[in-house]
């Protein structure tokens, strides 16, 4: 084989050696080509995504979102379960929102897992319970005690307010009796405190 | 300069003593010279814990880690808006803080209550300094804010990042200043039942501070959903966290008694009511620092568990017995000076409307407590969240919020059918008419439907008091109609200010009812990849991932993403959430990193992207995207329901006549 050299004409290389020199030089491209894809600014539509100089500081490395994270039927699930980092989320909100948490993706995998394995929501929930005890629902199960503690503030309110209903009833009574006692001290007759009470409702009161 | 702060807690607790001594003595003796000298101690402790507070301030200023407070809150590189705050970031700063402004408050009650109510002040004076004497207690027995360490740490570890916004810097505050004003109508209610003076005189005494400590709470309660809703992230403002409800319930006994002492001054009713109220609300808002401060129940504001909480759980107990016995033993002289003439008046009204606001105060108590109880009772530990609330509150908030439509149209003393049908007929139908529109717009969500349908006709009754007002006085004075309404207000603040409260809590609560209605969905996007989103009103959001960028703030290194939103392919803006490495003035990292939301906020709905992390390191980005529908709503709300506070609230507005009426009984039908 030859080549020209540009200063004095044609001159012979060896094939040997053209090999050799184009191994170099790919290997003297590659690290340049590699460093250049690393340091590529990432413009919208730019291609594949470049390193951050600190991930460290950006919190846990985090893995691609998968059809199972955004799962409306999981969520809902989730949405019944608390996590047990101490937050006091449901799974699905501590996973999406405090994503240092190490607990809610566990739990979420759990999710998953058990729906995979053909289990339905209420089947899930109940293993948690099993697992994990009644304290990981995010509402107590209405049952039992729990009932009273469904029923009872409603229930308080409801009782009062037959009591306070009964009780004004009683006063309005007492009330009315005794106008019929006070009223031969008035200086109004009946009539005209009537009247003058039906005069002050016409304004806005 | 912290020696003389913690000098000056034991001169605070002597003075404080000094105070409850002299107060009761003079009071009950009705010597002059020992109620001057309470007057003087209550000044006295004001001044001495002004001193602790500066001085803790001057070692926070001054980096002074030797102070265990000082290391534990604050660095180097805090900014100096968050130096302040941390005066109240920790548990025992915010007793001093507390106790602080504590005794502020009873120094201006001394300095500013009427002389015709002069008579109570000793017993005032006396109770306002058990009270403060009791947390000063607290720092010296048990959390010291003067504490030293052994050593001293080249630098402190810095404030909770979460605490590193401005929302916290006045929240807090906002709701201590709640809290702690309620003190001062509770000393009165205890100054009334000692010195046996029960007409309607404390009532005007305290009427001022009972609409400033309600506001406070109100605004303390605001700042704290916004805090929560900018800073945490989950894309919420309420969580009925067992901190957050504590400070709701103190707030919900004040509405109450707000609307029932109204119904004394005007007839001279509901004595034992108002005094259990404002009694109630005192031991609610002491019980609530006992659950901020004990960690008996788990809670994300809470501070750490520490034996504060025995001080205090004895304290609530010793307090309300003794409340309670005093309360007791009064009762004969609170009889009532009328009687209810009318199931269908005013006064029955405002008592169903305190029935509500005692139930839902019952109800958020036994939501909180049921945990506890459930272990007693079943000896198994129960988490009640969000849903049980839900269920259990907003049946009953919604009959209040009819309620606040219903009592003031219904006339005192008694209402005719005629006079219902007048006041009633717009209003009721105007509701209807919402709630066919609601219905017929596809909206099947029974709370938001009622909520949306009842906020309607509360609205229209606002709206029809202000158009007769306006209108008589146009028709009287030949006043333009917008002059007529700004007049109106004027001379009628209590009245109309209250109504402009009502539109607000209208709007609370229609803004609440949005958020059954939020969407929301979390993706991985490299740059310039996209995720959509569609919103309830049936636009499609697209969020375009734009890249991730890194650089240094402050006390902090910032990793920010941008991202591009676009609604049915129009641009609507940018967007940048961020993740942030808080570091000491070292470099190195104080907390985990926390995240900073990015929110477009808007009148129909709020666009709220979250930055969950980087894949592998990468500006590959894992997004949370949520719309929340008419949030600003609630904020707007807050606003107007501050606004309406204000304007009752502030000084005047009205005839002497009118003040009088207000001041005392309103004038009686029978001739006597």
């Amino acid at each position: 084989m030859t080549m020209e050299r540009w200063n004095d004409g044609k001159v012979e290389c060896e094939r040997r050696e053209f090999l050799g020199l184009a191994f170099a030089g790919v290997l003297s491209i590659v690290p340049s080509f590699l460093r250049s894809v690393a340091q590529q600014d990432s413009l919208p539509g730019a291609g594949p995504a470049g390193r951050v100089a600190d991930p460290a500081s950006a919190g846990r490395a985090l893995g691609p979102t998968t059809a199972a994270d955004t799962d409306a039927a999981y969520q809902a699930i989730e949405k019944q379960l608390k996590c047990s980092c101490g937050c006091g989320l449901d799974i699905y909100t501590c996973r999406t929102t405090d994503f240092n948490c190490t607990y809610s993706p566990g739990l979420h995998r759990q999710v998953v897992a058990l729906a995979e394995r053909g289990q339905t929501a209420q089947q899930i929930i109940d293993e948690f319970i099993a697992k994990y005890g009644q304290q990981v629902l995010m509402a107590p199960p209405k049952r039992g005690f729990n009932l009273v503690g469904y029923l009872l503030p409603s229930g308080v309110v409801l009782v009062a307010g037959g009591l306070l209903l009964l009780t004004l009833f009683r006063w309005t009574r007492a009330a009315a009796a005794a106008p019929a006692a006070q009223g031969r001290n008035s200086d109004a007759s009946p009539a005209e405190l009537e009247r003058l009470r039906r005069e002050l409702e016409r304004f806005p009161s | 300069m912290t020696l003389l702060g913690h000098w000056s807690l034991w001169l605070a607790f002597l003075m404080g003593l000094w105070g409850v001594v002299t107060g009761f003595a003079g009071g009950l003796q009705g010597r002059t010279d020992l109620q001057q000298s309470a007057r003087h101690a209550v000044f006295a402790m004001f001044a001495a814990l002004a001193l602790a507070s500066i001085s803790l301030e001057t070692a926070i200023f001054r980096h002074d880690f030797n102070v265990e407070y000082v290391a534990a809150y604050t660095s180097r590189n805090l900014p100096t808006f968050y130096l302040w705050s941390a005066l109240y970031a920790g548990q025992k700063g915010s007793l001093l803080f507390w106790a602080t402004v504590l005794s502020l408050f009873a120094t201006l009650a001394q300095l500013f209550t009427s002389a015709r109510h002069r008579a109570y002040l000793p017993f005032v004076a006396a109770v306002t300094c058990l009270v403060a004497t009791f947390f000063v207690t607290v720092m010296l027995f048990a959390a010291n804010p003067f504490e030293r360490l052994a050593f001293t740490p080249v630098d402190g570890r810095g404030m909770n990042p979460q605490l590193q916004n401005p929302g916290m810097v006045f929240h807090p505050p906002m709701l201590y200043l709640g809290y702690i004003s309620i003190t001062i109508p509770f000393a009165f209610a205890i100054a009334a039942l000692l010195s046996k003076k029960l007409d309607v005189d404390w009532l005007v005494a305290i009427r001022k501070w009972t609409l400033v400590s309600w506001l406070f709470l109100s605004i303390g309660l605001l700042l704290g959903m916004w805090w929560a809703y900018v800073e945490l992230g989950w894309g919420g403002y309420w969580a009925w966290d067992p901190v957050e409800n504590a400070a709701l319930l103190p707030w919900l006994v004040m509405t109450a008694f707000l609307h029932s002492v109204m119904v004394q001054e005007k007839r001279g009713m509901l004595k034992k009511w108002n005094l259990a109220l404002v009694i109630g609300a005192w031991l609610l808002s002491i019980f609530g620092t006992f659950l901020t401060r004990s960690g008996v129940i788990a809670s994300v504001h809470s501070f750490t568990q520490s034996p504060v909480g025995y001080f205090f759980l004895a304290f609530l107990v010793i307090a309300a017995a003794a409340s309670i016995v005093l309360y007791a033993i009064r009762l004969p002289l609170l009889e009532a000076e009328a009687t209810l003439e009318s199931v269908l008046s005013r006064e029955a009204s405002f008592l169903f409307n305190n029935l509500l606001f005692i139930g839902l105060a019952f109800s958020v108590l036994w939501g909180t407590l049921y945990p506890i109880l459930s272990e007693w009772v079943q000896g198994t530990k129960v988490t009640v969240g969000p849903p049980f609330f839900n269920l259990v509150n907003i049946p009953l908030g919604l009959l209040l919020l009819a309620l606040t439509g219903i009592g003031p149209l219904i006339a005192w003393r008694r209402a005719s059918v005629p006079n219902l049908k007048r006041q009633f007929a717009v209003p009721a139908v105007t509701g209807l008419f919402v709630l066919l529109i609601v219905l017929v717009a596809g909206m099947r969500e029974l709370g938001p439907i009622m909520a949306i349908a009842l906020g309607g006709f509360v609205s229209a009754t606002v709206i029809q008091e202000f158009g007769r007002g306006a209108s008589a006085r146009h028709r009287q004075y030949g006043e333009p109609l917008a002059l007529a309404v700004v007049r109106l207000v004027a001379r009628n603040r209590r009245r109309y200010g209250g109504y402009i409260v009502h539109l607000g809590i209208v709007l609370l609560f229609i803004a609440f009812s949005g958020m059954a209605f939020k969407t929301e969905t979390q993706a991985t996007l490299r740059p310039g990849e996209s995720a959509t989103l569609r919103s309830p009103y049936g636009h499609l959001y697209t969020f375009t991932h734009l890249g991730v960028s890194q650089y240094d703030a402050l006390n902090r290194r910032v990793t920010a993403a941008l991202v591009d939103v676009s609604r049915d392919g129009k641009p609507v803006g940018r967007l940048k959430t961020e993740k942030r490495q808080h570091v000491d003035a070292l470099g190195r990292n104080t907390f985990e990193p926390s995240t900073e939301v990015g929110i477009r906020s808007g009148l129909r709905e709020d666009l709220y992207v979250v930055l969950g992390g980087l894949v592998n390191g990468t500006e590959q980005a894992v997004y949370r995207f949520t719309i929340n529908p008419l949030v600003w709503w609630v904020w707007f709300g807050g606003y107007v329901l501050v606004a309406g506070g204000l304007i009752v609230l502030w000084p005047g507005g009205g005839p002497p006549a009118v003040r009088r009426t207000q001041a005392g009984y309103a004038v009686r039908l029978e001739a006597k």
